[in-house]
């Protein structure tokens, strides 16, 4: 029997830590350094926006970009910079919270529907049909048409349409992952069907939710700003990048600026989560 | 060697099959799978038991039952002489404390995300194996048991071999102090070294720990080294059950037969003897009347395709389920 | 066997090389691995767990790339797969060339009913219509024996039995009709008939239409039975090669012969069994000399110092190994 010790010196690799693996990834660091950088400017928007975001200027309507004005002025004579950079607190807002709650409650049913099966998962995959027959914009559209404008309800109508995605997703990783004889071993142990769900299952299953919910946050924006542009989300005077764009849109030809500048702002944090998605999505994966 | 610990009696289990409304409309039968179908057998206190049949026969069905892991439709499963689906007996943890089980696959029965440690503490703690305290000896402990280095335990299972693997689920199995493990394929997996060692280290286990053993393979010259009593499974049925030198040297059941002659033999010149088995390969959603094996047996006469024949005991022998085993 | 030697091989591989590189150091999980495999021939590949049969199955397909880099050559109709570039090889995979994984839990997608799976496989590199695609689908799950087949076509993964999964891997390995075949365990989860009847298809399929086979297996039973050719690797190297016969009758690398003795026969019942000391090496930190070495009962000072190469033996065989074993001297040992 003697012969049969292992040593730990087996044929076996030791891999390199994940942070060394994210810093080797130049799409990752960049995502990190966008969101990053949109995050701080959310947080003390005060701090780096050079002029009052509402400090109404008439001597200075419509300005093009000046040193004094990066991004020129608005028909107001607001600071349009000042303006996109207040906004981040907004936008940044609607990232975390239209997507956040619609998250947790597609994981939870996800996982428990995925785990149970039977009834509930068959009603499950009714409510699942109606809802993704629509288009989410035309759904979101009516619940708010519902519940009246406003960001909180733009919230509410997001996250009761959007918790179907996560769930989905879920699901469908509880159900593949609850094949692998882990989750059988942990019903032979005597263990929790609570304690199997949700430590043994979930932290398996949640990496494609989280790296969908990356793409999401960027969704969030662009949805919540169109409903900025549509009067059904942020109201003015708010500085948000789709009320931002609204306000300039009958002169994109003469006062270009106005729009492009929170089109700029819109887009590249959009490309801040995608590349942190994708970055994710590899160094979540499990190893082995 | 006397005491029975676990007892089988006549189970069966049925997957029913989905029924879709075109199916209904035209009139098929449900799809049901007969996966077990009447299974009766004895565990006796620190004995093997080797399981062996054709691959879907239903000899993990039979194993993930008596776990709990499905719920037979028929028949009962007794440890220690009371009934483990009784409604009051279902929610005692206990049960699946005592009665352990270990999987095939070793990529698969280890949750990627914890290490050694973590998934052996947990086994400890939520069956109240011990104090939070006396965890780190007791891990210990079980590295030396399962003959795993102590720096295992902060290792996640990708750092491992499929044979170290095995160990590890070995240990997380002892960790709650077993009477009973149901080993699924065990060593399938691995190379024969390595489940040279896994087997040495489960006969010396058992031989220390008085455990009992349902050793479920494929592999039959490792059934017949580890075996004290092997079982022959046809379509969720036993056919021969007996002595595991007896029935390997000479099986007396015309489906035992083929199996033990169908072994390749390690000699490339011995192309042995197989005995082929003609007709169609039987399904468990439609399993014939009379012998289930009659459609490809060679002894097989008018009774056998009109009478089942029951499990009953042959002089010299274990049991045989065959009208005619006298005379094969 | 005699007449057939003349041809031109199906497959041949030189000197591949897979390495996967991680944090900064390089593991090399296959060195210097070469074979020939004519048409209709069947190479059995056996070897420690960790010892780098199955990248060497994945390297010669490609797909190693992923995580590691392969060098070397797979000359596949005049072509090296392995300077090939990913679009030219995806036709080729699953087509011409068919892999069976090792891993049949895994492979199969749970979310998809198996005839769908089939189909998939059939649609991607034949020309087949979807009623012929339907027809092959059932004939091949029938050929590797899963009973009512054409009920079961509907059905998931997880309502088969594991040794079932694995017969529809196969059946989906050989729907298209592959010229290579690249079976990864093909049979562990079977049982002994059902193994013989896949084997037997197997060789059917390979002396019928010339398909070449590499067999990865620890039955040294299927290996006998099975293989004309067979080569034994250890530690990311062909430590020993040559026809099944001579080499499982009279193995001549001590690794093969401790293999050889871990196999329970002719040892009294519930006794331990011999399984070779220690364990295999750490890639990451191979031992200067014969990589066995340290494990190996007939180790001469030579072995520490230098690595053997895989030089020719006579009769067709060769062997990495400073101290052959002699005929006879294996149980010794
Ligand atoms: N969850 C399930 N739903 C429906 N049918 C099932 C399910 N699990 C198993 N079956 C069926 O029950 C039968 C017996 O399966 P089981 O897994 O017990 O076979 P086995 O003897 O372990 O085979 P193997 O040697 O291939 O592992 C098979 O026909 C299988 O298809
Ligand atoms: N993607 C990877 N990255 C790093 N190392 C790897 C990777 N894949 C395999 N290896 C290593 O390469 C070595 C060879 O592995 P391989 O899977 O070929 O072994 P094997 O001979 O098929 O073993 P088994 O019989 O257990 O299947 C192992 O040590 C393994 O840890
Ligand atoms: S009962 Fe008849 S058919 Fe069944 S095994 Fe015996 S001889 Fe064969
Ligand atoms: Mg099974
Ligand atoms: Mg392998």
């Amino acid at each position: 029997m003697s012969d049969a010790t292992v040593s730990s010196t087996q044929a076996v690799v030791r891999k390199p830590g994940r942070l060394r693996l994210a810093l080797a990834k130049p799409g990752f660091m960049t995502g990190i350094a966008i969101i990053g950088a949109s995050v701080v400017l959310a947080l003390f928007p005060g701090l780096f926006a050079p002029h009052d975001p509402n400090f109404i200027d008439y001597m200075a309507v419509r300005q093009p970009p000046s040193w004094l004005h990066p991004f020129g002025t608005d028909l107001l004579g607001r600071d349009t910079f000042s303006r996109v950079i207040w906004a981040y607190s907004v936008n940044m807002q609607m990232a975390f919270l239209a997507t956040v709650f619609a998250l947790l409650i597609g994981v939870v049913v996800g996982a428990l529907v995925g785990y149970y099966r039977g009834i509930a998962d068959l009603v499950f995959g009714r409510v699942v049909d109606a809802i993704i027959t629509f288009p989410f914009l035309v759904l979101v559209i009516a619940v708010v048409a519902v519940l009246g404008p406003g960001l909180i309800n733009m919230y509410i109508a997001i996250t009761l349409v959007g918790w179907v995605y996560y769930a989905r997703l879920m699901r469908a990783e509880v159900i593949s992952q609850k094949a692998n004889d882990y989750a059988s071993a942990g019903i032979v142990m005597g263990y929790s069907d609570r304690r199997i769900i949700f430590r043994h299952l979930l932290p398996n299953a949640i990496t494609p939710i989280i790296v969908y919910w990356m793409t999401d946050m960027a969704l969030a924006i662009l949805l919540g700003s169109s409903l900025g542009y549509l009067g059904l989300g942020a109201q003015p005077p708010q500085a948000e990048w789709g009320v931002l764009i609204a306000e300039g849109r009958n002169f994109i030809t003469t006062a270009w600026w106005l729009s492009l500048m929170p089109g700029i702002a819109i887009v590249l944090t959009g490309l801040g989560f995608s590349l942190i998605g994708d970055g994710l999505a590899d160094l979540l994966r499990p190893r082995g | 060697m006397s005491e029975t610990v676990l007892e089988i009696r006549d189970v069966s289990l049925t997957f029913r099959g989905k029924r879709g409304v075109l199916d209904v409309v035209a009139g098929r039968p449900p799809r049901d799978v007969n996966a077990l179908n009447g299974v009766t057998l004895d565990l006796k206190r620190g004995e093997t038991l080797g399981v062996v049949g054709e691959s879907g026969c239903g000899k993990s069905t039979l194993a993930r039952c008596i776990v709990r892991l499905h719920e037979p439709n028929g028949g009962e499963i007794l440890f220690h002489g009371s009934d483990v689906f009784a409604p009051d007996q279902r929610r005692d943890r206990s049960y699946n404390r005592r009665v352990q089980m270990m999987f095939q696959d070793p990529y698969s029965s280890l949750n990627p995300r914890m290490t050694t440690s973590q998934i052996l503490k947990e086994a400890l703690l939520v069956h109240g194996m011990c104090g939070e305290a006396d965890v780190p000896e007791r891990l210990e402990k079980l590295m030396d048991l399962v003959q795993l280095p102590r720096d295992a335990l902060e290792k996640y299972p990708h750092e491992f071999s499929g044979g170290q693997r095995q160990r590890i689920a070995i240990a997380r199995a002892l960790a709650v102090e077993p009477e009973v493990l149901i080993a699924d394929e065990l060593v399938s997996a691995l190379d024969v070294s390595v489940q040279a060692q896994i087997v040495n280290l489960l006969l010396e286990l058992q031989e220390r720990l008085g455990l009992t053993i349902l050793f479920v393979a494929h592999d039959l010259r490792l059934v017949r080294h580890v075996s004290n009593r092997v079982a022959v499974i046809y379509l969720g049925r036993i056919v021969e059950i007996g002595d595991s030198e007896t029935l390997f040297a000479s099986p007396s059941h015309p489906y035992s037969q083929a199996l033990l002659s169908a072994a390749p033999s390690l000699d490339p010149d011995d192309k042995g003897s197989k005995i082929h088995l003609e007709g169609e390969l039987p399904s468990p959603m439609d399993i014939p009347p009379g012998c289930p094996f009659h459609v490809r047996c060679r002894h097989k006469t008018p009774k056998c395709t009109a009478e089942l024949p029951v499990l009953r005991p042959l002089e010299g022998r274990g049991a045989v389920a065959c009208h005619h085993a006298e005379k094969i | 066997m005699t007449l057939t030697q003349v041809q031109t091989p199906l497959l041949e591989v030189a000197n591949l090389c897979t390495t996967f590189t991680a944090g900064g150091a390089s593991i090399p999980a296959v060195r210097n691995v070469g074979f020939t495999l004519n048409r209709g021939e069947v190479l059995g590949l056996v070897g420690e767990s960790g010892s780098g049969k199955s990248v060497t199955l994945r390297s010669i397909l490609g797909l190693s790339r992923r995580y590691g880099e392969t060098t070397g050559e797979v000359l596949w109709r005049g072509d090296n797969l392995v300077a090939m570039p990913e679009s030219s090889l995806r036709p080729i995979r699953g087509g011409e060339i068919a892999m069976i994984f090792q891993e049949p839990m895994t492979s199969l997608n749970p979310l998809l009913t198996v005839g769908v799976q089939i189909d998939e496989t059939l649609k991607a590199h034949t020309r087949m219509t979807a009623s012929e695609r339907k027809k092959r689908a059932i004939e091949m799950l029938d050929l590797v024996g899963i009973p009512a087949a054409r009920s079961r076509l509907g059905e998931y993964p997880h309502q088969f039995s594991g040794g079932m999964r694995q017969r529809v891997m196969i059946a989906i390995a050989l729907a298209a009709r592959p010229k290579l075949l690249l079976a990864d365990e093909p049979t562990t989860a079977l049982d002994v008939t059902i193994q013989a009847q896949i084997l037997d298809l197997i060789l059917s399929l390979a002396k019928d239409f010339d398909m070449g086979v590499i067999l990865v297996t620890h039955d040294l039973g299927v290996v006998a039975q099975t293989c004309d050719q067979v080569a034994v690797m250890y530690a990311g190297r062909i430590v020993e090669e040559g026809a099944v016969r001579a080499v499982l009758k009279s193995p001549q690398h001590p690794y093969t012969v401790g293999l050889m003795r871990s196999v329970p026969q002719n040892v009294p019942p519930r006794t331990p069994l011999y399984s070779i000391p220690g364990t295999p090496p750490s890639l990451l930190n191979l031992p200067q000399g014969c990589a066995f070495a340290p494990r190996c009962p007939n180790r001469s000072s030579a072995c520490d110092q230098s690595r053997p190469e895989l030089l020719d033996t006579g009769g067709g065989r060769a062997l990495a190994c400073f101290n052959k074993v002699r005929a006879g001297e294996g149980a010794a040992a």
